[in-house]
């Protein structure tokens, strides 16, 4: 239990978090290995985790008919991947697949909104850091979208 | 220094070059290696500066220089077929010539950077320039703290230099991240924009030195990261792109305020440069 407080302690997206909410959080939390080729998850299904990941790398696809996947961005080492379990209808919108042995910590999306209801400091905390989290990726979804290589 | 007039005509006449060398880089970009025809010695440059060169019967088109200002045979020019110029450029083969003004303007500051971390970003065509800074850098890297290549491109096939960024990778003393706009499943390389890798870099802000090259919204975004991690606007440099003509800044057609790009860029401290970069009328 201490090496997995230890280890959400720190990671980024946990950095200088409380103690209190770290205890609260890990039980929340288990340890996950993808080897190469393994998803982490798929488009449609229940979106019941999200995922710090430790090591590895991680490629967030989407089924793009007739070209086939299409990468849209990866995750490696201290990237968060996932926050369709905090929103209704908790479906994940993508395929997340493990391109090399990746290792990360999972979070029980379930355990996290339930703790969150239960003590809303810890909520207004994750809630915080993971607007920080969504709001980065928007930025670079948008520097993604204008394309700007094509001009250049 | 003021031209004389002697000098400012001297200065807008092409020396002959011949191509000694055309690569094929990807499907729009190319890499002329150029030899001077009349004249003898080598070419000296900084990393950085830019040429002027000449398509006779075409036109003229300001080209950054991209080989090792160690190796000072030759002159070697990467760039885009976009327009008129580069593309019967794209068409030329070896024995071809080409005129040759320059070289030109400022350069990285690959001497006043030595005992620093060095982060070095680029986007797209933007490697060519830095690449000329990076060959300098690592021939001397002793004299450097850590040294991070970021490089972004639009897709795995865009990737320029594809053979020296894997022997860039293969050293145990930089660090080279590779990261692309958009890419096939199959890909196994990193997909997302340059700006989002710059937190994660190893570097110590307070003694770094950056350099970025690439289209101007990609630079702003990469300034701000660098930012938010510590370094200082007058530690990161960022080369500017203007319809530079005459090279000498004389004509005026690449001035934005009081600045000529040609003369007084195309490397600026962005701490020179913060105020123009985001004004939308410049």
């Amino acid at each position: 239990m201490d090496s997995l407080i230890s280890i959400i302690a720190e990671h980024p997206i946990f950095s200088g978090l409380q103690n209190r909410y770290l205890d609260l959080l890990v039980g929340c939390a288990s340890n996950v290995r993808f080897d190469a080729g393994k998803h982490l998850f798929q488009e449609g299904e229940e979106a019941t985790k999200c995922y710090l990941i430790r090591s590895g790398s991680v490629a967030l696809q989407i089924d793009l008919p007739p070209k086939g996947l299409v990468t849209t961005q990866t995750f490696g080492e201290g990237d968060v991947i996932g926050w369709s379990w905090l929103f209704p209808p908790y479906r994940w919108h993508a395929d997340a697949l493990s391109t090399q042995l990746t290792r990360a910590l999972a979070l029980d999306g379930k355990c996290l909104r339930t703790k969150c209801e239960q003590d809303h400091d810890l909520g207004y905390e994750l809630m915080t850091r993971f607007a920080i989290l969504m709001e980065r990726n928007l930025q670079s979804m948008r520097l993604q979208l204008l394309d700007v290589y094509s001009e250049t | 220094m003021q031209m004389s007039p002697a000098m400012r005509e001297s200065a807008m006449v092409p020396d002959l070059y011949r191509i000694q060398h055309v690569r094929r880089e990807t499907k729009d970009t190319f890499t002329v290696e150029l030899r001077a025809v009349q004249r003898n010695g080598g070419v000296h440059f900084a990393p950085g500066q830019f040429n002027m060169l000449y398509v006779y019967g075409v036109g003229e088109v300001p080209i950054s220089i991209s080989g090792d200002p160690g190796k000072d045979q030759c002159l070697i020019h990467t760039t885009r077929a976009v327009g008129t110029v580069t593309r019967a450029m794209q068409k030329l083969h070896k024995g071809a010539t080409l005129g040759v003004r320059g070289p030109y303007g400022t350069h990285w500051p690959v001497k006043e950077a030595e005992g620093s971390d060095i982060v070095i970003i680029a986007g797209g065509i933007g490697l060519a320039p830095l690449r000329s800074a990076l060959y300098r850098i690592l021939e001397h890297r002793e004299k450097y703290g850590k040294v991070q290549l970021l490089y972004g491109a639009r897709t795995p096939a865009d990737i320029l230099y594809k053979n020296e960024l894997e022997h860039w990778r293969a050293r145990l003393d930089m660090d080279v991240v590779v990261t692309v706009d958009r890419a096939p499943g199959t890909w196994r390389g990193n997909v997302g924009v340059v700006p989002a890798f710059i937190p994660k870099a190893a570097f110590d802000p307070s003694s770094t030195v950056s350099m970025i090259c690439g289209p101007e919204m990609m630079m702003r975004y990469s300034v701000q990261e660098l930012q938010k991690c510590g370094v200082a606007d007058e530690n990161i440099y960022v080369s500017l792109e203007r319809n530079m003509k005459c090279g000498i800044g004389l004509c005026g057609h690449c001035q934005i305020q009081n600045l000529f790009v040609c003369k007084d860029g195309p490397v600026v401290s962005y701490q020179n440069v913060k105020d123009l970069m985001t004004k939308r009328e410049v």
